[in-house]
């Protein structure tokens, strides 16, 4: 053996061991009974939103894309999974969720180590925590993978795999901890459901940073960038939305009719929101498009995530609508008249739609469905008579767009100091299937 | 030997062929093309993104006659692919200076 690789060997063998002694507990933890309706349905839930990820988002993605760079698009989400997986596991879960300091979490869970068989965390305490970490690594997954679209076509491969490391570290654990894991926009009293601000907002503020850092596509706004295969992105949009009935659903962490509430409302507001796109462009370009159905049906399910446990199913739809309304025009003439380049609409749809979905949320909060163990009285929105949410809400949206703009800048600064961020001007134009992967669709 | 080139709408493609095994005419090589005359292209919009699509799918055929089969063969090709709207096409006539039979090793005539 050489020096290095044996050094290497040594390192592996260490980590392993680490892994390994993080196995079944003997630590006494606050043990609650597991029920077998909440996991089983958890665990349905979990599948559900890695199936958001892939291939959903990857096939909504590629679609949307010109031909020669699908299959690099695809790598984008199918490597972000592999790769946030591990870093969850490793890390990801315990920074977010273990210890209740208003900023970070702490190491407890580093490795896992400590979840055992009957081990539950307080955050869901009917379901194995092991169930929980594997549910919550899904949404982290999806978050990254979602920032990619931003900088389709032109970012290096290579560039992108130390982004979506970085990133999820200090930008998706931190603001998770402040929202779900005990932090302190939850002891300020944030609503946010499944993900209005942890996921939907911080992935559209980090795709309009990274648009800008990267620039504009080469021939942006002279060239023919037409969608490669639209009916991709329509299998990926189905995806999407039967896979979000477990990204909201599931977020009741719980078999319940909370979770039946939140299905309820995430649809209605899908579909409202694909209409409202949908005789929108109808109104004012003449045809509707499929593009915009897939678009307005993103933008109400974005919207309607942090809000769907918390409103009932009409004010769903009327989240849709807005959203609808709302992202077809950030989509159209806003991103024309700011003239960024943020290729498949992150922030148009996601991020747009995540500010106004948590802004609702603020408005339709019904108490007796936000009522929990910490909060039995529930949390009303302004239609309750409780004008004070909308306000936690926005401070809720200001932090995560602070924290995920200024940070995303940051990180991206860093790796371009270390490598190009772009792939070279030629390389763009020949596509990045062959010079970044050595592949091409025949 | 004339090599005749035409320029048709996919959609006439199998019209052609029809017309021309009917004048005794067996064998030609399509392509597809793309290309603009007079007719004008369209525009597509994605998300308020607009791309003018100038060049329109067209299919090239190539039938190699005997030169004096050209006028039937031009004839039967103007017959079928005609559909009276601007875009239909056009017929290009060049001469062949050799053609061979790879199979047998016959050539010219013999060769078509």
């Amino acid at each position: 053996m050489t020096r290095d690789s044996g050094r290497m060997a040594c390192g592996i063998a260490a980590t392993l061991g680490l892994i390994f002694a993080a196995a079944p507990a003997l630590a006494q933890e606050a043990i609650s009974p597991i029920d077998g309706g909440d996991t089983a349905w958890m665990i349905a839930a979990t599948a559900l939103v890695l199936m958001m990820t892939i291939p959903g988002l990857a096939l909504f993605y590629c679609g949307m894309v010109r031909k020669k760079n699908v299959l690099a698009t695809m790598a984008q989400s199918v490597a972000c999974t592999a790769l946030c997986s591990l870093l969850w596991f490793a890390v990801g879960y315990s920074l977010s969720f273990a210890g209740d300091a208003p900023w970070l979490g702490t190491f407890e869970r580093l490795f896992l180590r400590g979840i055992g068989m009957e081990t539950t965390s307080a955050f869901a305490p009917t379901i194995p925590e092991l169930l929980y970490v594997t549910y919550q690594m899904a949404f982290a997954i999806f978050t990254v993978a979602l920032i990619a679209g931003a900088v389709a076509d032109r970012m290096r491969f290579s560039a992108f795999l130390w982004f979506a490391a970085g990133w999820l570290l200090f930008v998706y654990v931190p603001i998770a901890h402040w929202v779900w894991g005990g932090g302190f926009l939850a002891s300020a009293g944030v609503l946010d459901f499944a993900g209005g601000t942890v996921v939907q907002l911080n992935a559209g503020i980090a795709g309009l940073v990274a648009a800008y850092v990267l620039g504009k596509r080469h021939g942006y706004g002279t060239d023919n960038f037409a969608p490669h295969d639209l009916s991709l992105a329509v299998i990926g949009t189905g995806l999407l939305w039967v896979g979000w009935l477990g990204f909201t659903g599931g977020s009741a962490l719980g078999a319940n009719a909370r979770a039946v509430f939140a299905i309820a409302a995430t649809h209605l507001a899908a579909s409202t929101g694909a209409l409202t796109w949908m005789f929108l462009e109808w109104w004012t370009r003449g045809k509707p498009s499929v593009l915009g159905l897939i678009s307005g049906a993103i933008a109400g399910l974005a919207a309607v995530t942090p809000a769907s446990g918390f409103v009932l199913p009409w004010h769903g739809v009327v989240i849709g609508l807005i959203a609808g309304a709302l992202c077809f025009w950030a989509c159209t003439w806003v991103k024309r008249r700011i003239g960024y380049d943020d290729s498949l609409d992150v922030f148009g749809v996601h991020g747009i739609g995540g500010a106004a979905g948590t802004l609702l949320t603020g408005v339709f909060a019904v108490a007796v469905l936000s009522a929990s163990p910490d909060a039995p009285e529930g949390s009303p929105g302004l239609f309750e008579g409780n004008a004070r949410q909308v306000l936690i809400q926005l401070y809720a949206v200001i932090a995560v767009l602070i924290w995920s703009g200024v940070l995303t800048y940051i990180l991206l600064k860093a790796i371009g100091f270390l490598l190009p961020l772009r792939v070279s001007e030629q390389h763009e134009i020949e596509g990045l299937d062959l010079t970044q992967h050595g592949e091409a669709l025949q | 030997m004339k090599m005749v080139i035409a320029i048709i709408k996919p959609f006439k493609l199998e019209d052609v062929r029809d017309a021309l095994v009917a004048i005794g005419v067996h064998g030609m090589t399509a392509s597809e093309v793309k290309g603009y005359g007079r007719q004008k292209g369209h525009t597509e919009i994605y998300r308020g993104a607009e791309y003018v699509v100038n060049f329109l799918p067209k299919i090239r055929i190539e039938v190699a006659v005997p030169s004096d089969r050209v006028g039937a063969t031009v004839e039967a090709i103007i017959a079928s692919a005609k559909t009276g709207q601007i875009g239909d096409g056009k017929i290009f006539v060049t001469a062949i200076d050799q053609a061979v039979r790879i199979r047998t090793g016959e050539t010219d005539v013999d060769a078509l």
